[in-house]
């Protein structure tokens, strides 16, 4: 039995350490291919200091691949606490109200305030997002039984349909609002550097850190809290720590790059296929996976639409997609 | 709570719920006269006695004018496309027994709306104009849907995941074509995706009444089988229900009413969700009731249409816009009243 045991150990910890090896691949491609290709032996020549290539290297595409990581990581562990936490497969990271919450702030602070920057508004987003998670929680929670997955996941769904009502009426009444939504909900790295990212760093430590601390938890809680609470578990806290680490790292990842929750949605559901039901397992992996999907996405966005890009918002769901369904069919469904 | 009754002669036995043919029946009046004041606004007003009046034949020739050519597709389209949403919602929801699975999430939908911005961007069947076109995507997608959930038989899971991975490639492929389409083809689509009934005429209306006509018998017929579906695959089976059959009929039900109702109106957000929980909610059910749901479906959409000409009647507000405004608000006071009256979520 233990045997068992530490052989799949093994074989899933030399999984990851692929997964972490094909996204460091991914990081070298992400920095050489572009509007200009740049060979790798060049690339490695600038990282260390000794290559031309500064500008583009340093400027614009050492940005963007940080990004990429930064986000796909938030949105993958999101993803991976969102299922875990409402025991739902179709639970991914806005599930709680937050990309809802995030438009809405950014629609209303371009009503009211004619804020015009993502500076500016990348506040608004973040507030709006955790308003909007705090309130679904409130309502999610109230009464007997505290937050059971079913009412979190039907007053995120009800949150999520008012918010989303209200950013489609603010935006028909004011077209500058719609154009600077219509922008962000694209969902795009490009176009975006360092200190955007600085801003919202300490929110995704912040949430990383709680999300994997309530990693062995989350297995207890996934036998149903009856039996998590036999166990020892504090299922409430539990539940708030999670609610807290989602919001985080959602609204930091949407405030910033828009709306591409179909990471969130998806890469848990393959590092389940991959590492099986074991949170302690799953969460590293869809926080290696997310950004292997999101740096790949955005790196053939740049190169099917040369010299333009396409958002990675979209491709990112169109190579995703038909990966997921083989997914799906090829391996035996360890269930939620 | 179920009664059970007997009758000697005619011999008939049977139970009812008392409860959930209330809440049918209080719906069902909702509706009605939501149906009715939908007809009463306009540039020539009308009251709702004379709109009564004129559905029965009776009244002025005017308003009988009025009423049955110019505002009666607008309602009836209203009417059948919500119960249409609140039904398959009821459909999905049971045979996955997931909440959130409702047409919407699990990529129909998102197959009519591809079908239709492509056929408008790209102009495939342009000469057909749009309720064809999103006939075909929602079938079309529903059988990849299916096709590709198949392995010796399939689950209601694998058809969420499949779904989901569906929905989304259909989402991005329309996001795609919306980027790359000129500016007025934009503006046609997106007064299109968000669930409209300003272009409501008969042309629309006359194929979903008699859709629906032929569905909703059809899909009463076959909820014996939805009741056992909801139990799981394993008690279904050993209760003596052919399971694979059973879900491929119901899913095909569910999928012809979405794709009628999303080829009439569009894909209006959120009914499809919000009906059959609030329906399940009112009448203290274990799944969701199916005609309830619908008749619930029926009441959020016509309210929502009302409520958007009411509150802004010169931008021709979408109703899609509305019916999370009207349905999330009282589908979170359910909830939060079936907390605290101790009867779980």
């Amino acid at each position: 039995m233990i045997l068992v045991i530490q052989t799949s150990t093994t074989s899933r910890g030399t999984l990851l350490l692929a997964a972490v090896g094909a996204l460091l691949v991914l990081c070298l491609l992400s920095l050489a291919i572009g509007t200009r290709t740049i060979p790798p032996g060049e690339v490695l020549a600038t990282l260390v200091g000794r290559g031309g290539e500064d500008a583009i290297i340093w400027g614009t595409r050492f940005p963007r691949t940080l990004l990429g990581i930064v986000v796909g990581a938030s949105l993958g562990l999101a993803g991976a606490l969102t299922q875990a936490l409402t025991r739902n497969p179709l639970g991914d990271p806005g599930l709680l109200g937050i990309s809802a919450g995030a438009a809405f702030g950014i629609v209303v602070a371009v009503a009211t305030t004619g804020i015009a920057s993502l500076y500016g508004y990348i506040w608004f987003a973040f507030a709006g997002a955790l308003v909007a998670s705090a309130v679904v929680y409130l309502l999610g929670s109230a009464g007997r039984g505290g937050a059971t997955p079913v009412k979190l996941a039907i007053a995120g769904v009800a949150i999520t349909a008012l918010l989303t009502s209200l950013t489609s009426g603010i935006s028909l009444v004011d077209p500058e609002a719609l154009n600077r939504y219509r922008f962000w909900a694209s969902g795009s790295l490009a176009g975006q550097d360092l200190g955007v990212l600085f801003r919202v760093l300490p929110f995704v430590l912040v949430g990383t850190a709680l999300g994997l601390a309530v990693t062995p938890a989350l297995n207890s809680l996934a036998l149903g809290d009856d039996v998590a609470k036999s166990l020892g578990r504090r299922v409430a806290i539990t539940r708030v720590q999670g609610a807290a680490a989602i919001t985080m790292l959602t609204g930091a990842a949407v405030a910033v790059v828009g709306p591409i929750v179909f990471v969130g949605l998806v890469v848990p559901h393959a590092a389940r296929m991959i590492a099986g039901p074991d949170h302690r397992w799953l969460l590293p992996f869809s926080m290696v996976l997310a950004p292997v999907l999101v740096l790949a996405a955005d790196i053939v966005g740049r190169v099917i639409a040369r010299p333009g890009e396409t958002e990675v918002g979209i491709v990112v769901a169109f190579i995703g997609a038909p990966f997921f369904i083989a997914l799906v069919r090829r391996r035996r469904l360890a269930e939620l | 709570m179920t009664v059970a009754f007997r009758l000697a002669a005619p011999p008939i036995s049977g139970t009812l719920r008392p409860r959930l043919l209330g809440v049918a029946v209080t719906l069902g009046a909702v509706a009605f006269l939501l149906f009715c004041l939908g007809m009463t606004v306009g540039d020539y007003p009308l009251s709702v006695g004379k709109v009564v009046a004129a559905l029965f034949s009776a009244g002025d020739y005017y308003d009988r004018v009025v009423v049955y050519d110019w505002r009666m597709p607008r309602a009836l389209i209203g009417l059948f496309v919500g119960f249409a949403f609140g039904m398959s919602g009821a459909l999905f929801q049971t045979i996955t027994r997931n909440p959130l699975a409702s047409p919407d999430m699990l990529g129909i939908a998102a197959g009519a709306t591809t079908a239709v911005v492509g056929g408008i961007v790209l102009g495939i069947g342009s000469g057909l104009g749009t309720q064809p076109l999103g006939l075909a995507g929602a079938l079309a997608s529903a059988l990849l849907i299916y096709l590709l959930a198949w392995q010796r038989g399939t689950t209601g899971y694998r058809i969420i995941l499949v779904g989901i991975g569906v929905s989304w490639a259909c989402n991005s492929a329309t996001s795609y074509l919306l980027a790359h389409a000129k500016l007025y083809e934009a503006q046609q689509i997106v007064g299109w995706l968000v669930g409209n009934l300003n272009d409501s005429t008969w042309n629309l209306a006359v194929p979903l009444v008699i859709a629906m006509a032929v569905l909703v018998p059809v899909t009463v017929a076959l909820s014996g089988w939805l009741r056992a579906l909801h139990l799981g695959d394993d008690v279904a089976a050993a209760l003596g229900t052919p399971v694979q059959a059973a879900r491929l009929s119901l899913l095909i039900a569910g999928v012809a009413l979405v794709a009628f109702a999303t080829a009439a109106a569009g894909p209006v957000a959120f009914v499809a969700l919000a009906a059959p929980q609030i329906a399940k909610r009112l009448a203290a059910t274990a799944a969701p009731p199916l005609i309830t749901s619908g008749i619930a479906g029926a009441v959020v959409l016509l309210g929502s249409d009302l409520l958007a000409r009411e509150l802004m009647p010169d931008t021709q507000l979408p109703v899609g816009v509305v019916t999370g405004l009207l349905g999330a608000p009282f589908l979170l006071w359910l909830l939060a009243r079936a907390n605290r009256a101790g009867s779980g979520g």
